[in-house]
């Protein structure tokens, strides 16, 4: 166990630096699914838009060799894909769910494909900012090199509260998730303002993508999300609608998938792939706990149909 | 208030507004055939009339939901276009519709202020409630603005229904059955208020309600509605509710109230003790309810809606697990399991029966074989089912029930309200019934369907059967009913013989006091 003096020491620090790192695609996905779930649509797509954000966002930062364009580029395509959903739910007797599957299953198909000659080239990374100069070892230098798209989270979650409460934006999204037919009778065109929640949401989860391909893991190949996306959309429902709470649900989240590198280091390979499974099991456990047969659950916007 | 207005005469600000010879179509349907109706500045008016007279018809036409074939309307003394609500607005004209347009889970003030055209991009909460607040102080209204409206009891939602369109310059206000959900107190409370405002020339009134009594207490002058046609009009000192009746439902002959055979009431059929459950939120909605329905009785649960009547259906019905305490039938510990249900024959007519008692896209004849379909001579050995047998049967109780279906083979959801009411009475009361359990059994049915359906239910009763019959219409309780109980917040409050029943503790008990 030689690992610079810090011991088991170093695994709490390293579940804390696993959470934020881990933690930032969770938190963009959940962000946009939150808000696209205000609006009362659940996107199931969100797996698939933050694949092919990845991709795009890798292909472009590749081409380019700016690594911003290609965040730029990741959440375009997520809108196109967030447009396409709410374009194909706003038809009459379309199911929400069904068609986030099917684009779900679009997105990561189409960004295989195209993103098959992007596997092998380096393309360059997101910049991160040093907040551990303070500190002489360099694990704690390392767990505090903090990425800049986290940090545009951290401020996206409290904005987010904000604007559903007091701005006219916010307010209509949450009317119409709330009500329909009360939206409508007001005068607020329920079809557009689902359209604008769910590309916003779209725009999100691209940058949630480009995360994984450009910081962490940092390079694309197509194991990449092994079901973030879907993970992210679970932990809405863990965090009751609240941005906020999305926030603390994805550090959660990037927490427990930290635990297992962060105990293999210490020298604990014992059940190394069940503790990476940790944080699947973690969704399981709550989704069963804060769940019953009988109640509606709190929180959610009445008009989503996985709640109705 | 009233005495100064009255020895004063006050500045008239609200306007009149007249529809001249509107005609509507749908299709080759004439839901309004050249209808006229002149309401004159700060009035009551009434319009009266069955479902399907073309109330609904009119005042969307009004409001700018439909564009009429033909007609015109005159706002004071210009005459306008209403292509859409929005314009209506503008006009100063406001509808409060018969379901609530709130958003339940946000506040009366988020409500109010999001209703408006013009909301700033960014809200000052602060300023908005303050501004309110003042809106208030000039209104006879006091609702609280910082409750979410799903908290509000029923009147207090309905008067922020009216208070939001006053906050919107509304000078016109249509109100559409506005005391369905209302207890009779909350119903004068409100209409009064409303009555003072026309007196003080603020406010012009169009209602549209089936209530007598309220016409009669409340209303200037009325119009009565039927199929399309305004068939009178006129003040209301010149008119009995006999007279009001007979303009509403013209020379058809109206099914005599069923004989009632004068038998007494039998054993105790249906038992109900300690009786708790949860609604969908999680929250107590039965709390400790206790019940008793004897042979040849019907017991009618009186109440305003929300206070647990719909969860004690269900539990009834078999559709919501009791939280505590026991449902006995004949003596006999109840689970409402299927074979409990056949073997002590209880049946149940519940609300909204096509969401909640039939399968919308299976046929007529599968749903009214949902009860026996399992068994001789509908299946043999329990699961060959004989679709022959089935349609033959439903083919009788179609025949039998007057059900209007263009075939037994027709799904069930292409059938009006009252034939998919009438459809799933035919499958509930064909047989022997024991116990019938009916929640609001003739909502939003004409008076022929009504007439029908309450005969039916008579009818069981003289047979022996034990009814429990739960409704939002004190006359229904109070024509069918042997006894009434009163519904609050989960329990029995109150009990009484309907022969002795007294309006006004029924309406106290139904408000709580």
């Amino acid at each position: 166990m030689d690992d610079g003096g810090l011991g088991w020491w170093g695994v709490p620090l390293a579940v804390l630096a696993g959470a934020i790192r881990v933690s930032t695609p969770f938190l963009f996905v959940s962000l946009g699914e939150c808000l696209t779930e205000k609006s009362g649509r659940i996107n199931l797509g969100l797996e698939g838009t933050l694949v092919m954000g990845a991709m795009s966002g890798y292909a472009v930062a590749y081409g380019t060799g700016n690594p911003w364009a290609g965040v730029l580029v990741a959440g375009l395509a997520g809108t196109v894909f967030g447009v396409l959903h709410a374009a194909i739910c706003s038809l009459e007797r379309v199911n929400d769910i069904a068609v986030g599957i099917a684009l779900m299953l679009l997105g990561t198909g189409l960004a295989f494909f195209l993103g098959k000659p992007f596997i092998q080239p380096q393309a360059p990374q997101l910049p991160s900012l040093a907040l551990g100069w303070w500190s002489d070892v360099p694990q704690v230098q390392s767990a505090l090199r903090i990425n800049a798209l986290f940090l545009a989270g951290l401020l996206l979650a409290p904005l987010l509260v904000w604007a559903l409460r007091c701005t006219r934006w916010g307010m209509v999204v949450r009317i119409v998730g709330e009500s329909a037919e009360a939206a409508r009778a007001m005068g607020y065109p329920v079809n557009a303002v689902r359209m604008a929640a769910t590309a916003t949401g779209g725009f999100l989860a691209g940058v949630g993508g480009s995360f994984l391909s450009l910081y962490y893991p940092g390079s694309w190949n197509e194991g990449l999300s092994s079901g973030q996306g879907i993970t992210a959309v679970a932990l809405v429902i863990f965090a009751r609608w609240d941005p906020m709470l999305c926030f603390y649900a994805a550090l959660l989240f990037g927490g427990a998938g930290a635990l297992g590198p962060a105990l293999q280091s210490v020298g604990v390979t014992q059940g190394y792939y069940l503790l990476n499974a940790a944080p699947y099991i973690l969704t399981l456990a709550i989704m069963i706990a804060t769940s019953s047969s009988r109640h509606r659950l709190a929180g959610a916007p009445a008009e989503l149909s996985v709640t109705r | 208030m009233n005495v100064l207005t009255r020895v004063v005469p006050p500045e008239v600000t609200a306007p009149g507004v007249e529809a001249i010879a509107m005609t509507k179509r749908f299709g080759g349907f004439t839901a309004l055939d050249g209808v006229s109706v002149r309401i004159r500045p700060a009035t009551v008016h009434a319009l009266l009339g069955e479902n399907g007279a073309g109330k609904s018809t009119l005042v969307k036409c009004i409001m700018g939901f439909h564009r009429p074939d033909e007609g015109s309307i005159v706002i004071g003394d210009r005459e306008v276009e209403i292509d859409n609500p929005r314009t209506a607005q503008r006009h100063g004209l406001g509808m409060v519709y018969q379901h609530f347009t709130l958003v339940p889970r946000m506040t009366v003030l988020e409500n109010l202020v999001m209703a408006r055209a013009d909301v700033p991009a960014v809200i000052d909460w602060a300023k908005e409630r303050r501004d309110l607040a003042a809106f208030l102080d000039t209104m006879p209204f006091r609702i609280p603005v910082d409750s979410p409206v799903a908290a509000l009891a029923a009147g207090d939602r309905q008067k922020a229904e009216i208070v939001k369109q006053l906050y919107l310059k509304a000078r016109f206000l249509i109100l559409d059955e506005p005391t369905s959900v209302l207890t009779p107190a909350e119903a004068d409370e409100i209409l009064g208020l409303i009555r003072a405002m026309a007196l003080d020339g603020r406010l012009t009134v169009l209602i549209i309600t089936h209530k007598f009594r309220e016409v009669m207490a409340f209303a200037d002058e009325v119009t009565v509605l039927r199929r399309g046609r305004a068939v009178g009009s006129g003040p209301v000192s010149g008119h009995t509710p006999d007279s009001l009746a007979r303009l509403m439902v013209g020379e058809a002959a109206v099914a005599a109230p069923a004989p009632r055979a004068a038998a007494p009431a039998g054993a105790v059929r249906l038992a109900v003790e300690g009786l708790r459950a949860d609604d969908d939120t999680g929250m107590p909605a039965v709390r400790g309810l206790d019940l008793q329905v004897r042979a040849g009785e019907i017991v009618g649960v009186a109440g305003v809606s929300g206070n647990g009547q719909v969860e004690l259906v269900q539990v009834l019905a078999g559709q919501r697990p009791a939280v505590a305490g026991t449902v006995r039938v004949n003596g006999q510990p109840y689970g409402a399991t299927r074979a409990e249900a056949r073997r002590h024959r209880v049946f149940c007519l519940p609300e909204e029966p096509l969401r909640s008692a039939c399968v919308p896209g299976m046929s007529v004849a599968e749903n009214m074989a949902f009860r026996v379909f399992d068994r001789p001579p509908f299946a043999a050995g329990g699961w060959w089912l004989k679709r022959g047998a089935m349609r033959r049967a439903a083919e009788a109780l179609i025949a039998r029930y007057r059900v209007k279906t263009t075939s037994p083979d027709a799904p069930i959801a292409t059938l009006s309200g009252g034939n998919v009411q009438r459809a799933v009475l035919a499958r509930e009361l064909s047989g022997e019934v024991d116990v019938l359990v009916a929640a609001n059994p003739v909502f939003g049915l004409d008076f022929a369907a009504v007439a029908d359906i309450h005969a039916q239910i008579v009818d069981a009763r003289n047979r022996g059967t034990a009814v429990l019959l739960v409704s939002e219409d004190l006359d229904e309780l109070l024509e069918l009913s042997d006894r009434l109980v009163v519904m609050f917040r989960g329990a029995i409050v109150h009990e009484t013989a309907t022969a002795a029943a007294d309006l006004t503790t029924i309406g106290r008990c139904m408000a709580g006091h």
